[in-house]
């Protein structure tokens, strides 16, 4: 077995030799719908080979779940991927497992002035930048105007006390059960929400010191709120279940008036073949809390990196760059917006949804983001958990936390 | 045979009926589901028959246009087709002179044991080094890697179940051969095998159900259409961002399509083999 | 062909069994126990030697007790689910009546499908704002409103039994009637004869030649419940709030999640010992009953 294994080597190497000198192949690591879907990076790849005609592209595509599995268990084997596309909570432990390639000096100034400056921080670890943003997004507040409307209110909530106000009107009047739709089943998405609660009580996941303190303040308030929209009956008691297809289903069937989703669902709701609610559909940047902040918003973009296992590096940041690129990104803003600042004025992106844009502006200058913590898989985990345990009634909210807390080891 | 009273008769033919509903009705639901229309799939409460047949799904999933989402899933059925046939046919191949040489020799029954005892070593557990290793030979995402993985879970199963059918044939029928000068490779091929036909057919359809079935090491080792197998690329299609319950119930009646025609073509030749062979304490 | 000496030979034609198994399983099981016995962090790095820490860590953590609960929760509804259920069925389908070929060849149907597609269906089922169930039962009268089955903790486990049980009585029914149907009918007829009741002749008559292969089957669908993984990440992730975390996804999550390779190797390391147990357990009662039968 070994000596076929060897032989085969030799011969794969031999000819891998002889590529090597005809072209260059990247491995790119993907995310099966993502924003963009398969075919849509698939076209922005097949631009870049059309234009680096020695460079061949090998794109794979995973769900999310497998996205950093498969990035980490490639980092062992010492070959693998070359790009990876990357969540914003996974650069400290990307860069303290030396897995992505510090390009903090590639970056060009023209690159760093042109992009949003709170796009940064998904690709920021300790001062340093591990990649290039490429898909920005935040949850936004969606809203059915029809069902605002029959209800008499006349703009959406500024506050999340008034949501809930609004929510109970909507109710009340029999428009429809139960009003807010949310993604709280017990995965990351339930993070993103709280994320956002949390950034509006004005809490903090870390202090100053890399302690948990989201166990009280606006941490507590923020799962304190959760819980008392199910209690109320304002919110769909199925939403501990559900991640974010089924909120756009939900909220796209018209069974809900209120629902926090991301960019994706705006074109989906309201324009797509499937939905019962079209044109229908406003959006807004989430409320705030009165006193404390005006809105809310999360940091849940995603970032383009090179390996640090990679044998062609220089390759593959320039393939990183023009997926970045402003011209790519403008090409597919419907889809997800793009990461320059100046495309925001440029009317062939904000065509046909400015909506959109206007809220986006807002949000997305106030994206907030989940603790940077090499340790942030495990503190997810455990959060997610006592989440649930609150929402369920098996646990207090403020027990719940403190638990996370103490589990934690941080 | 005693006669029986029409009562128990009356609750043999209900118990019949209720086992054959229980049996049948997830599985047509599922295929209900794959051409029920979106609007059907989301009324509450559920329309239970589609007003109008829809099976564009199938359309959808059944195409080899590059890039879509049917040629990759046909890629993924002719995966596990292949890593099964290759798994299961190597599985005999090396299952048959051992299990052949157990059934003769009882002393040597210890060493099929502990060979079963890998079965309970949870997957998980070899995950990374498994993973490594075929790094390191070059055989990740190959239908032939996984192949070789999928060996080493069926080759125990296929060897205990063969065993059991070797048992049941008499030792006589090689004596006699033997005395007539036969050598051992002719004896098992055309005496034997033969004769232990129905356990052949019940171990290989067990592999190719367990080998079609894995789920785990299909995930952790494959990455594109060259080599992932149909159970990944359905949990694919179940877990991304589609919301078309329809299209998942498409994906899963195609799925489980091979095995359900095998599992049907070959159910006599499972239960011939557990009787005559096999499942004895 | 080299004349291989007579007591050699059984060996040698086991020889490519033992090398297809053991090549693969060795070494990465070596890794496995030598990964247990390090720290290491990230999954392909070896850490440092740190002896049996991770092992008494594990035992004694609460996330270990809880999924060992679950798991064994899992595991004894589960299969005994099936062996009754399993049971019946096989005296079902031993009795005579028109249709019962038919029935039989159904009995395949379940346990051919392939467990990701079986745990996808009744998620779909259970969905709790379009799922069949929800609306059958809803028709039916027997509920008044839609609920969440894989929602809450409570149901969440009973419901993948029910889908774990549904795939696999089966596999138990069709061992149990092949057993059934090597009870010589003379024994049987005899029995009848001299005024057996039903139940009499199932304990004195049938138990003895169902018990063992009955054994044979608990002890599969034991070792295979205590290992599942497939159905349970499929269905529900082990969520809600944890309820349904078994050991197996415990230590895919701490191994590739929480990137503790070496405390996950231990975990699946404690995981086979038990199985293991179990398993010999099982056999040293089958042994025992079949020495005494």
């Amino acid at each position: 077995m070994k000596l076929l294994s060897t032989s085969a080597l030799a011969g794969m190497l031999a000819l891998g030799a002889a590529m090597a000198q005809a072209e260059t192949v990247l491995n790119g690591l993907f995310m099966s719908q993502s924003a963009y879907s398969e075919a849509d990076v698939r076209a922005m790849a097949d631009a870049f080979t059309a234009a680096h005609p020695d460079i061949k592209l090998n794109l794979e595509f995973v769900p999310y779940e497998g996205l950093r599995d498969k990035t980490l268990l490639a980092q062992g084997s010492g070959s693998g991927y070359d790009v990876v596309l990357f969540d914003v909570i996974w650069p400290a432990e990307y860069a303290t497992n030396g897995i992505l390639l510090d390009v903090s000096d590639r970056i060009t100034p023209e690159m760093k002035a042109g992009v949003l400056p709170g796009a940064w921080t998904t690709v920021e670890y300790q001062g340093k930048q591990y990649g290039m943003p490429w898909i920005l997004d935040t949850k936004y507040l969606f809203y059915n105007k029809d069902m605002l409307a029959k209800a008499g209110i006349a703009a959406p909530p500024k506050t999340w006390a008034e949501l809930n106000d609004q929510a109970k009107i909507i109710k009340d009047k029999g428009i429809v059960e139960f009003p807010i739709v949310w993604s709280w089943a017990q995965a990351e998405a339930v993070i993103c929400d709280y994320t956002t609660l949390l950034s509006a009580y004005g809490g903090s996941f870390l202090d100053a010191n890399g302690k948990p303190a989201f166990a009280s303040g606006g941490g507590l308030q923020a799962l304190e709120y959760m819980k008392a929209t199910v209690d109320a009956g304002l919110t769909n008691p199925n939403s501990k279940e559900y991640l974010e297809e089924d909120v756009r289903r939900v909220f796209s069937n018209g069974e809900a008036a209120f629902a926090l989703n991301w960019t994706y669902m705006f074109n989906l709701a309201n324009a797509g073949d499937d939905s019962k609610v079209k044109g229908m559909i406003g959006v807004a940047p989430a409320p705030g809390v009165d006193g404390i902040s005006k809105i809310s918003a999360m940091n849940g973009s995603m970032g383009l990196g090179v390996t640090k296992t990679s044998k062609h590096p220089d390759e593959a940041w320039e393939f990183v760059a023009y997926m970045t690129s402003q011209p790519t990104q403008n090409a597919y803003a419907k889809l997800s917006l793009p990461i320059w600042a100046s495309s925001y004025d440029d009317p062939a992106v904000t065509k046909g949804q400015e909506d959109m844009i206007a809220a986006a502006r807002v949000s997305l200058a106030a994206m907030f983001p989940r603790p940077t913590t090499p340790k942030y898989n495990e503190l997810s985990s455990l959060l997610q958990v006592a989440i649930q345990e609150a929402l369920l009634g098996t646990n207090t909210p403020a027990d719940a936390l403190a638990n996370a807390a103490a589990a934690s080891g941080l | 045979m005693e006669r029986r009273s029409p009562a128990f008769t009356v609750v043999i033919y209900a118990s019949a009926l209720l086992l054959a509903a229980v049996l049948l009705i997830p599985i047509l639901w599922l295929f209900l589901m794959s051409v029920s229309s979106a609007a059907d799939l989301a009324a509450k409460p559920l329309r239970w028959w589609p007003a109008d047949l829809d099976f564009s799904r199938y359309r959808t999933l059944l195409t080899w246009e590059p890039n879509t989402m049917g040629q990759a899933f046909l890629a993924a059925i002719r995966n596990s087709l292949s890593v099964a046939f290759m798994a299961v046919g190597a599985a005999l191949l090396v299952a048959i002179p051992g299990a052949w040489a157990v059934s003769r020799n009882p002393q040597m029954e210890w060493s099929l044991y502990a060979l079963i005892l890998t079965y309970m070593l949870p997957p998980v557990a070899l995950a990374v080094p498994l993973y490594l290793g075929l790094s390191w030979l070059g055989l990740l995402n190959s239908t032939f890697g996984l192949a070789m993985i999928y060996l080493s879970i069926l080759a125990p199963f296929t060897a205990w179940l063969l065993k059991s059918g070797f048992d049941a044939i008499p030792r006589d029928i090689e004596a006699s051969a033997r005395i007539d000068g036969a050598r051992l490779d002719q004896i098992l091929r055309i005496l034997i095998l033969p004769l232990a036909a129905p356990a052949l057919s019940t171990a290989a359809l067990f592999a190719l159900l367990l080998s079609w079935d894995e789920f785990f090491y299909a995930l952790l080792f494959t990455s594109d259409q060259k080599a992932k197998t149909v159970t990944v690329a359905i949990a694919d299609i179940a877990g991304g961002r589609v919301s078309d319950y329809g299209l998942i119930a498409a994906a899963g009646v195609l799925a489980a399509l091979p095995p359900l025609l095998i599992g049907l073509l070959m159910q006599r030749a499972i239960v011939a083999g557990l009787t005559s062979g096999g499942v004895k304490g | 062909m080299p004349t291989i000496p007579t007591t050699l030979r059984p060996w040698a034609l086991m020889l490519p069994l033992l090398v297809v198994i053991l090549g693969v399983v060795t070494w990465p099981l070596f890794r496995t126990v030598s990964l247990s016995l390090s720290d290491a962090g990230l999954v392909a790095t070896s850490g440092n030697f740190v002896g049996p820490d991770n092992f008494v860590k594990n035992l004694g953590s609460r996330a270990f007790q809880a999924a060992f609960l679950n798991t064994a929760w899992f595991t004894l509804l589960s299969v005994g689910a099936e062996l009754v259920l399993g049971v019946l069925v096989a005296l079902l389908l031993n009795q005579e009546f028109r249709g019962r070929t038919l029935l039989r060849a159904l009995m395949i149907l379940p346990w051919a499908l392939p467990t990701v597609v079986n745990a996808i269906l009744w998620r779909l089922i259970y969905n709790p704002e379009y799922g069949a169930l929800n609306s059958a039962l809803l028709q039916l009268g027997v509920i008044d409103s839609y609920r969440s089955w894989l929602g809450q903790p409570q149901s969440a486990m009973l419901a993948m039994v029910v889908a774990d049980v549904w795939k696999n009585f089966p596999i138990v029914a069709l061992i149990g009637l092949a057993a059934l149907q090597s009870v010589p009918r003379e024994t049987h007829a005899a029995a009848i004869v001299d005024g057996a009741g039903a139940i009499a002749r199932f304990r004195y008559v049938i138990w003895p030649y169902l018990a063992g292969p009955l054994m044979i089957a608990l002890v599969l669908r034991t070792i295979e419940a205590f290992k599942v993984f497939d159905i349970i990440w499929v269905m529900t992730r082990g969520g809600p709030a944890n309820s349904t975390r078994t050991l197996s996804i415990l230590v895919y999550q701490e191994a590739f999640s929480f990137q503790r390779a070496g405390s996950g190797a231990s975990l699946a390391l404690i995981v086979t010992l038990f199985v293991m147990l179990l398993a010999s357990g099982y056999v040293a009662i089958m042994r025992r009953s079949a020495l005494r039968g």
